[in-house]
């Protein structure tokens, strides 16, 4: 399942690597793809072995507010 | 916990600024003994964030640049340099909240088309009218506009009329009259009138919310640079850490080896690249234009051979009358344009629209035959009129003076198309029709060639004729007419095999494979059919051949601005390291002309929101 999570605007390019190799590391995470200026992730991953929740604490733990 | 921590950043950022200040003070009047303990306070104040996102990313076995930093803070305070340590922690958070805040300048291209998504729609429910937001309107739902109002989603108007301001979509600020079966857009304002819409597509499927979506997405698309400078920074951590420890190792000077570990940090060198494009993708959706990423931008750049399409490209589209023939007194266009009301063929709504611009027509039902490849004839107050082709008047015995069939050929030899019309038996004159060439392209090409363009081609399906006389009017010296689809792809080939790179432009569902396949595909956004929009890697909005040329520029300026951020950032780095060995830089004022650096590869960025054609 390909979902968008919106982020508050990220303010360093060096987040997007935090951010893509913390998300891939998790358990049926298929691909991350961080979108810098448009501070979006966007997240193909496997609904049965993780929810969308799991992957917004994960980038919260990483210090990034996700949107809505 | 994260987010306290973002918040607390900017608290230890400012009270750690207040306090070196205060130690400054302390150190001018000579009360060195509170120096330390201030310094300490400020260096644990910066260090709690730093080392807590350090921890964070490492755990989930990343080297972040926070870590290069809290490894020099913490070696600071080990080897008693606690001046260095604060000065350190703070420029490192300032320097983030200043490279934050004027990032954000560079996105506020699109924040401020996105403003002019609308965020209220009246409803028209039960005959009752009731405001919600946008995201509450549903599929065919009647939605109401009225005057100063915002269209909410993209439908049919299903009554009323009105004056449409679409500059949202068209960059054109002259209000657009419509009405009833008018299809209308998301986002375009209503400057008088009122007008009921039903709703055909809604939410993040309007071409408006689509625009958007695919210029961020633009945005973040990678440019070749830019995708190695990602891996390179990968490594490039690591690398350091690394490095130190052989500085330190060799050395034994710790202080030299945590130095080291803090000029080397990329910032300038990560940011540089970004910041351009994003600054050139913003300046020209400004401008109406989409260039679809960094790597669009760096093929474009290179561009020697134009390739244009002609009808719909360089041509309106759309057949107009541009020039009315009488041989008699009598004003005749009025009587004409009411007969060819009933014809429903192009020509005879381009004569319709001509007419309309000084007359007014009337809509009563006249006695018309409409002639299928010839014309139609009809009857006015009773007398009997012929509008149409030479082969009309052959078959009504109608001759033509010899000088009338001159003029006429001359027209044709031009790809032009004559409407003879005659009255009873007697020709009163003619109607010149042709595509018209848009007004700005002349100019636009010539431009072109200026700044460096090599070759300009036109490839067209249309007749010889035609094709040559537009070529003619543009000083194009290069045609080929009456192509195939597959013909526009090999001529493209047999270009790329000689080494240039074509940009291809065009608009319809058969320039798309040459869109595809040439170097850069520009699409008009107007014209343009969807598929020739999506294949193509830029796309003109409104369809205006200046602001194409306004694009190449920009994307030229958008490469030499990225270079030169990186030679700045390589140069920053080399020439501090250099300072490093020979003793001249220490951790503080390193980390300042660190940050300095980064600070001025976002400014020059900046430089190119406001890139501009000259004159």
């Amino acid at each position: 399942m390909l979902e968008t999570i919106k982020l508050e605007q990220l303010g360093c390019p060096s987040c997007v690597k935090k951010i893509e190799v913390g998300v891939k590391q998790q358990d049926g995470v298929n691909s991350v793809d961080v979108l810098f200026n448009s501070s979006k992730v966007k997240v193909d991953f496997d609904e049965e072995t993780i929810t969308r929740k799991d992957i917004e604490v994960v980038i919260e733990k990483l210090g990034y507010t996700v949107k809505g | 916990m994260a987010q306290k921590m973002t918040k607390f950043k900017s608290v230890a950022m400012i009270s750690s600024g207040l306090l070196i200040g205060l130690a400054l003070i302390f150190n001018l009047i000579g009360k060195d003994y509170f120096i330390d303990p201030i310094l300490i306070v400020a260096t644990v104040l910066t260090g709690i964030p730093v080392v807590y996102f350090a921890l964070q990313a490492l755990r989930m076995k990343y080297m972040s640049i926070d870590l290069l930093v809290s490894i020099a803070i913490i070696g600071a305070i080990f080897i008693g340099e606690y001046v260095e340590s604060s000065v350190v922690g703070f420029l490192f958070l300032f320097g983030s909240y200043l490279e934050a805040r004027t990032l954000a300048r560079t996105r506020q291209s699109i924040q401020s088309l996105m403003a002019l998504a609308p965020e209220e729609a009246t409803l028209l429910k039960d005959g009752q009218e009731v405001v919600v937001s946008v995201s509450d309107v549903a599929l065919n739902d009647i939605v109401i506009v009225k005057a100063g109002g915002k269209v909410p989603v993209d439908g049919d108007i299903i009554s009323g009329e009105a004056q449409l301001n679409e500059a949202m979509m068209t960059g054109e600020s002259v209000p657009r009259e419509k009405t009833t079966s008018d299809a209308v857009f998301s986002g375009t304002i209503v400057d008088e009138g009122y007008i009921k819409v039903q709703a055909k597509k809604v939410g993040e499927d309007t071409a408006f919310s689509q625009i958007i979506e695919l210029v961020e997405e633009a945005q973040d698309q990678k440019s070749q640079t830019e995708k190695f400078l990602d891996r390179f920074s990968h490594y490039y951590t690591p690398g350091v850490v690394i490095l130190s420890s052989i500085v330190y190792l060799l050395t034994r000077d710790l202080h030299l080896a945590i130095t080291f570990l803090v000029i080397a940090c990329p910032g300038a060198l990560v940011i540089g690249a970004p910041v351009s494009n994003v600054s050139g993708i913003g300046n020209a959706a400004k401008n109406g234009v989409l260039l679809k990423g960094g790597d669009a931008i760096d093929r474009f750049k290179q561009a020697t051979t134009f390739m244009f399409d002609k009808t719909g490209t360089l041509t309106k589209g759309e057949p107009a009358v541009t020039n009315q023939v009488s041989f008699i007194d009598e004003d005749w266009l009025f009587v004409v344009a009411e007969l060819e009301r009933h014809s429903e063929h192009h020509l005879g709504r381009a004569i319709v629209d001509y007419a309309k611009k000084t007359e007014t027509l009337t809509d009563c039902h006249l006695d018309v035959t409409l002639v299928k490849g010839q014309g139609l004839f009809g009857f006015y107050d009773g007398v009997r009129y012929l509008i149409g082709n030479r082969r009309l008047m052959d078959e009504h015995d109608i001759a033509l003076a010899r000088d009338v069939h001159e003029q006429i050929e001359t027209e044709e030899a031009q790809g032009k198309t004559a409407v003879i019309v005659a009255k009873e038996k007697k020709v009163i004159g003619y109607l010149v029709i042709n595509d018209v060439i848009r007004a700005e392209a002349k100019d636009a090409l010539l431009q072109l060639k200026k700044y460096g363009v090599r070759d300009l081609v036109m490839l067209t399906g249309d007749n010889e004729k035609t094709a040559q006389y537009v070529a003619k009017q543009l000083g194009i010296t290069s045609v080929r007419a009456e192509l195939q689809p597959k013909d526009k792809l090999e001529e493209i080939k047999q270009r790329q095999q000689r080494g240039e790179k074509v940009v291809m432009v065009g608009d319809g569902v058969n320039d798309a494979p040459a869109l595809a396949l040439a170097d850069i595909g520009i699409a008009m956004g107007l014209s343009g059919t969807d598929v020739a929009i999506e294949t193509a890697d830029v796309v003109v909005m409104n369809d205006r051949l200046d602001k194409m040329v306004h694009a190449y520029r920009l994307a030229k300026a958008t490469v030499r601005n990225r270079t030169q951020n990186i030679a700045l950032a390589l140069l920053t780095v080399f020439f501090l390291l250099l300072g490093v060995l020979n003793g001249t830089i220490h951790l503080a004022s390193g980390m300042f002309v660190h940050e300095a650096s980064v600070l001025i590869v976002i400014i020059n960025g900046m430089r190119l929101i406001r890139f501009r054609l000259r004159k």
